[in-house]
């Protein structure tokens, strides 16, 4: 278990209060004008060296995504969006940082606006969390009192306006082009890519966009070191995740660990374990709904990070937990997920408006046992016309998890369903004109 | 009835008050100059608030002339996100959150008691007119499912029992405490905390 002195989020249980003196108590606000004369070149490298990837799903390295921003100031302002439309099933970590720990997410954001060059950094959080937003509201004021944020921050001469902009319920918008329509007042649909938002982003400027717990977690390793960090998890893995594990456990409970901790040894420790016992266990949605889910054999002793994920074709995502034990039905919970991305589809490719609905209506027969066994094949069919044939990532999002149920249930579901109206018992059904076409020599 | 059919009673006007006006100004302060159009969403939100939880086409139509925007633009956003009403809703709207890591955990049960207490089908008003309800997608407090949000309000920790009882509350013209319902302020584990020990004894 990871030692409490190497946890980032010390107060992820408001032990203390979000208040700015509680937060400088914690070492928030230390030392960061030091950071920033330090230069954004070594801000960027420490980042780097620290190897942090993104922590909002896709875990992209940082220090590189901010490399990307121009190095001059050219006729165009940077921007800094901060990514906090958590709304990915399962995940609820980015909540516990904008109210319990605000003053670490505004502190990322100056070392991170002053990195990329902007002067103006809009935080986009979903409209559900307003009381959420209200907190944050409260610590940017005390920020902009206290003369760490505004004209002149810090003393350190860098400029830095945060602004709050809320969503209105709108899953897509977590997405990273169609977050930047929705800050210009648009239909959150997403955009092509390139150009990458880095180049061209909100209003056409350079913008750089990441997640709440990337930035919140900025601070501390620049403070302790980008060694420290690096030091723990495994290469390309490094540093500490909150992770929320919800479902049939005993505690559901968000944690912070290190990258990298056995899947077993997360569920059993800090939530409790499975209701019902370990052997209980069904399956396990390591990262969010999108991510495609896991059969115990393989939860046994998967690690959780980047790189052991998608070894075991899966994502560590946003480390969204949720375990399913046998009491629950497999089938109507991925029909139940299905039925998530149909509604938050946003309309804009074909293949996934249509398709997400297609899947949904599947599973949910399947559930009821109504479907035929060719169907499982042709669902699967489905779920490959709709990945890779989209804008943005939704369509791997909502297509993914589905062939992981029938990668690891197939079994399950074909038990179910055996309905098959032209099996051979029931030929010659009288009303059926054509059934010389299904058969299979004149097929 | 959907709250996302245009409402066949409209009114006959819609003007922002002295307190949405003022906090219309603010927000679109925020953005660049000739960028007022990003102040949509946030003035479509403050046009719910003050006209009793749901947009009339009127408001939709103000806010296009405030924003110097085509009105099919405010529409487009207006219809495109779900936070919007677009017809009347009960002074307490209930949403209860099904998705996956809820329903693991009886989010159902939830939906029988609003069922059985508010009315049979979603987005209907309860008998005295107070409360109607709807299913609604992941509200992202998975680890304190099952839960709804009522208004701006999280309710979590949830089981068909509360339910009952803040229903009842609030059919008392009282409002119950918002927050979870196991006694937790955050997502900790309940009776299995082994982390952060010495911040929680400090």
């Amino acid at each position: 278990m990871l030692k409490d002195k190497d946890r980032i989020f010390q107060n992820l249980y408001n032990d203390s209060g979000a208040d700015l003196e509680s937060a400088k108590l914690r070492n928030d606000w230390s030392g960061t004008k030091d950071i920033l004369e330090k230069g954004r070149e070594w801000i960027i490298n420490e980042v780097k060296g620290s190897e942090l990837r993104g922590r909002g799903g896709a875990g992209f390295p940082t220090g590189l995504k901010w490399s990307f921003a121009p190095k001059e100031i050219g006729s165009r302002p940077h921007y800094l969006v901060i990514n906090a439309d958590e709304s990915e099933p399962g995940t609820c970590k980015d909540r516990d940082i904008l109210r319990f720990e605000p003053h670490k997410l505004i502190e990322g954001c100056l070392i991170a606006s002053y990195a990329v060059n902007a002067h103006k950094c809009y935080i986009y959080i979903r409209g559900e969390y307003f009381n959420e937003g209200q907190k944050l509201q409260t610590a940017i004021d005390e920020a902009y009192k206290n003369k760490l944020i505004g004209e002149n921050a810090l003393d350190s001469g860098w400029d830095l306006d945060i602004y709050i902009h809320y969503g209105a319920g709108a899953y897509i918008c977590g997405e990273e082009t169609a977050l930047l329509e929705s800050l210009e007042g648009k239909k959150g649909q997403p955009r092509l890519k390139p150009p990458f938002p880095a180049l061209i982003g909100l209003y056409g400027c350079p913008t750089i966009i990441n997640n709440v717990e990337t930035v919140a977690a900025v601070p501390t390793i620049l403070k302790r070191g980008a060694k420290w960090f690096s030091s723990l998890g495994r290469p390309k893995n490094t540093g500490t995740k909150i992770y929320c594990i919800s479902g049939n456990v005993n505690n559901p409970c968000n944690v912070e660990e290190e990258m990298g901790i056995p899947l077993k040894e997360l569920i059993e420790t800090h939530a409790g374990g499975v209701v019902g016992g370990w052997d209980n266990l069904k399956a396990v949605i390591p990262g969010g709904s999108s991510m495609p889910m896991l059969p115990k054999e393989i939860c046994d002793n998967i690690k959780m990070d980047f790189d052991a994920c998608v070894e075991n074709k899966t994502g560590l995502g946003t480390a969204g937990i949720v375990v399913i034990n046998n009491d629950q039905d497999i089938i109507k919970c991925m029909a139940r997920i299905a039925r998530f991305y149909k509604h938050e589809s946003c309309g804009q490719c074909t293949p996934c408006r249509e398709g997400s609905g297609w899947m949904w209506r599947m599973l949910e027969r399947m559930a009821a046992g109504e479907a035929t066994p060719d169907e499982v094949d042709m669902l699967f069919d489905v779920t490959k016309q709709i990945e890779g044939h989209t804008i943005c990532a939704f369509g791997e999002g909502s297509s993914w998890p589905v062939q992981g149920l029938i990668r690891h249930f197939k079994d399950e579901i074909l038990e179910r369903n055996k309905f098959d109206p032209v099996v051979k018992k029931q030929k010659n059904i009288p009303y059926l004109v054509d059934q010389h076409l299904l058969e299979k020599e004149n097929a | 009835m959907s709250i996302k059919k245009i409402h066949k009673d409209q009114p006959e006007t819609f003007e922002f008050n002295e307190k949405s006006m003022e906090a219309a100004n603010k927000i679109v302060s925020n953005y660049p100059d000739g960028r007022q159009q990003s102040a949509v969403m946030a003035l479509l939100y403050i046009a719910q608030r003050q006209h009793d939880n749901w947009i009339p086409l009127k408001a939709i139509k103000y806010i296009a002339k405030f924003l110097d925007m085509p009105y099919i633009k405010v529409y487009e956003v207006a219809t495109f996100y779900s936070m919007y009403n677009l017809s009347p809703v009960g002074k307490y709207f209930f949403q209860v959150c099904t998705t996956t890591p809820c329903m693991l955990r009886g989010a159902y049960d939830l939906v029988k008691v609003c069922k059985k207490k508010i009315s049979e089908k979603e987005n209907e008003l309860s008998e005295d007119g107070k409360i109607s309800w709807m299913e609604v997608e992941c509200l992202g407090a998975c680890v304190n499912a099952p839960m709804m949000q009522v208004n701006e309000d999280y309710y979590e920790d949830l089981n068909d029992k509360k339910l009952e009882e803040i229903i009842d509350t609030i059919y008392q013209n009282k409002i119950p405490k918002p927050g979870s319902y196991t006694g937790r302020i955050n997502a900790e584990p309940v009776d299995n905390r082994k982390t952060l020990l010495g911040n929680k004894n400090a």
